[in-house]
């Protein structure tokens, strides 16, 4: 069943303008931090979302929960467009949807204690109050992890990994169905991200939750998710089975972004795709095919026309407008 | 191979409110001309001011107790500061950690340049035009090593017209600026996207081979450690637990300690199977007492464990610092 479904979904952000250049009359321009993203989650999957640092993980994410008001497109939660959702009526919803944030130390105010700023989603959803809030607050904390003796103390005296526990403690304590994590072990060392990982995996299976996972890291989402998007300045270029896109990516982002990646094992003889330049900027992004400036087998059609997207095997779906030639780079660095 | 540098015993120990922060405690460790040495732990390990030591670069309230430094056949800590700072820069290099602060905004990327030709470049020519000349091409030449586009241009500008990648590079330009027989990258690609970082780790490899340069990578990435260094150590709570070659430390790790490191590790291979993170935290750095540092994460940890471990032999080229070691063989 599909439990999330987003069409056509933009956000753009009017980039800030100096005094100078208001005053010198420098016209409005603006950010397309996601432009026409459509996707689904079917409910109880992970659907890993990868991409480089602001091609518009966050921004999506953000979006589809209308943390960021969308420009344009619409959302749908089991059966409701959640874009067309009075206030009132999205903050009941928001109770089914939450989120965990990318930075463990900048997410959590650091005034209010433990239970505090677990407790808070049950106040506002009305859900319970004074002690009934407080135990199952405490609940809550014992599940992720840490104690329910520590729910007087404040975020500055947890370590990072125990901060990003209260994050999740927050996410969950309304009950929610659907949750996006943004980032949630970047922050974190390897030992610890280990086990913020079989945390967010136990609490999956045991409360049937779906999860929209945002990670730049194809490690982690190779390991977790069952479906992959691939983001390239704010457009998706790849999805698919997540089996199928790390196996046989399609698009010549995917290809580069995933031999880019250093692996631990034996040292093979990895192909490798050099990637020239860096990121354009959003700003002023390029014309036809996004990616043509950096891809090593753009054409000229690739200059000035956007690539469809196309369905290139069951359930995979790459954008690209050479596709048919069956090229990869992968096999041209070998 | 010859060696380089060699640290012995080296204990590094801030003064802090909480009390004696012993960062690095009894760290020995050996790199060779030429040579590309990993250095991996986890955050606040004691990577980086094991070499910041090294660099004489510790601030107060920090302060190196004891250990010799020797590099090139010299005891860095018998040098005067003068001397310390001739070093620096010629014949070692760090790019910090921090480096996308670390440039300074006021100057251009050709000033930066200039400043540490003019300090250290003693092959420069000694009047006034042929001198400017020498630095300008140097300056082109370096940008255009570490792959910046059209380098003469981009002299002129300043760090916040570069992307963060480019940045990184440049630091790495200004580090090989004097070809240091010693470049010590800390986290050089950390902030970095895959693809940009795979081209600044290409970079550094490719410059270690055509200069014959020695390279120490800090990094808390495993999977770096596998593409690039011959060899790796292993930092826990400001010691090093294990060192070895790349592949036999990496491919049979020997500490529990590394192999807690490399199980954590998720990867599409391990998909449906349950991580084994290692339990627990890292330890307060303060009033540690001497036994293993380890033992309260340890699976393996018994009463035993509970004295001063030293570093023992691990097989040829090995060495890891457990009591259990012939256990986990
Ligand atoms: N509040 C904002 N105002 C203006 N521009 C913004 C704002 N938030 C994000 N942007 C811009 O939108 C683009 C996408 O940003 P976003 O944070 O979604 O990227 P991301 O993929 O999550 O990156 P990262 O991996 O670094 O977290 C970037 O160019 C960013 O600068
Ligand atoms: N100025 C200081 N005062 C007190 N303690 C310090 C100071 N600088 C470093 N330390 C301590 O020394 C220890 C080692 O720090 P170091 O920066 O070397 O860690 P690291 O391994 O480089 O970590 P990271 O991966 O986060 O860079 C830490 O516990 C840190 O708290
Ligand atoms: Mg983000
Ligand atoms: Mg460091």
């Amino acid at each position: 069943m599909t439990l999330l479904r987003v069409d056509g979904l933009s956000k753009e952000y009017e980039a800030r303008r100096s005094l100078a250049q208001r005053l010198t009359g420098v016209p409005r321009s603006v950010v397309r931090a996601v432009n026409d993203v459509s996707l689904t989650v079917e409910k109880g999957e992970v659907l890993g979302l990868i991409g480089e640092s602001g091609c518009g993980k966050s921004t999506l994410g953000r979006a589809i929960l209308r943390l960021h008001e969308p420009t344009a497109g619409r959302v749908t939660f089991d059966g409701t467009d959640v874009t067309a959702l009075s206030p009132p009526d999205l903050k009941a919803m928001r109770r089914r949807m939450q989120i965990i944030f990318q930075d463990p130390y900048a997410s959590l105010n650091p005034r209010r204690t433990v239970a505090e700023i677990v407790g808070l989603p049950l106040a506002l959803h009305g859900i319970a109050e004074g002690e009934e809030a407080r135990a199952i607050t405490a609940r809550v904390l014992e599940r992720v992890g840490l104690r329910a003796g520590q729910l007087d103390r404040y975020p500055h005296q947890f370590s990072g990994g125990q901060r990003q526990r209260i994050g999740i403690a927050r996410a969950l304590v309304s009950n929610p169905e659907f949750i996006v994590c943004d980032e949630p072990v970047s922050a974190l060392d390897v030992s610890i991200q280990a086990q913020i990982i079989a945390l967010l995996l136990e609490l999956k299976r045991e409360l049937g939750l779906t999860y929209l996972f945002i990670s730049h890291d194809i490690s982690v989402i190779g390991y977790l998710a069952d479906r992959v998007a691939v983001m390239y300045l704010g457009e998706i270029v790849e999805t698919g089975p997540v089996d199928r896109v790390l196996d046989n990516p399609r698009h010549p982002y995917t290809q580069s972004l995933l031999s880019a990646v250093p692996e631990v094992g034996p040292r093979r003889a990895k192909a490798r795709v050099r990637l020239q330049g860096d990121l354009p900027s959003p700003l002023n992004p390029p014309k036809g095919c996004k990616f043509h400036t950096r891809c090593p087998l753009a054409i000229p059609a690739c200059q000035t026309l956007a690539p469809e997207s196309r369905t290139v095997g069951p359930g995979h779906v790459a954008a690209c407008h050479r596709l048919d030639e069956n090229l990869t780079l992968l096999e041209g660095a070998r | 191979m010859t060696v380089l540098l060699e640290v012995t015993n080296l204990r590094t120990e801030f003064n802090a409110r909480a009390g004696l922060v012993r960062a690095v405690d009894g760290v020995s460790l050996r790199v060779s001309r030429g040579e590309c040495l990993g250095v991996v732990g986890e955050s606040g390990s004691g990577k980086s001011v094991t070499f910041s030591s090294v660099m004489g670069l510790v601030r107060s309230p920090g302060r190196v107790t004891q250990g010799t430094i020797f590099f090139d056949g010299r005891n860095l800590r018998d040098l005067s500061s003068e001397e310390m700072r001739a070093i620096r820069g010629r014949d070692i290099a760090m790019t910090m950690q921090d480096a996308l602060t670390a440039l300074n905004p006021a100057l251009t990327v050709g000033e930066q340049l200039a400043e540490v030709l003019e300090a250290h470049d003693e092959t420069l020519p000694s009047s006034g035009s042929a001198r400017r000349a020498a630095i300008r091409d140097r300056s082109v030449e370096m940008l255009g090593l570490v792959g910046i586009p059209s380098p003469d241009t981009r002299l002129r500008q300043y760090p916040h017209e570069f992307s963060g990648g480019m940045r990184q590079r440049i630091m790495i330009a200004i580090a090989l600026a004097c070809r240091p027989k010693l470049l010590i990258a800390d986290e050089p690609t950390t902030a970095l996207d895959v693809t940009i970082q795979a081209q600044v780790l290409e970079l550094i490899t490719d410059i270690r081979e055509r200069l014959g340069m020695a390279v120490v990578l800090i990094t808390h990435d495993l999977g770096v450690v596998a593409e690039h260094c011959d060899r790796v150590m292993v930092m826990y709570a400001g010691q090093v637990v294990e060192e070895g070659p790349t592949d036999q430390v990496i491919g049979q790790p020997r500490h529990p300690y590394t192999r807690g490191l490399l199980a954590s590790i998720p990867r599409p291979a391990l998909r449906g199977q349950p991580l084994t993170p290692i339990s627990g935290q890292v330890p307060d750095l303060v009033g540690l007492p001497p036994q293993c540092r380890f033992h309260s994460r340890c699976p393996l940890a018994r009463p035993e464990c509970l004295v001063e471990v030293p570093m023992r032999d691990a097989g040829p080229g090995r060495r890891a610092r457990c009591l259990r070691l012939e256990d986990v063989e």
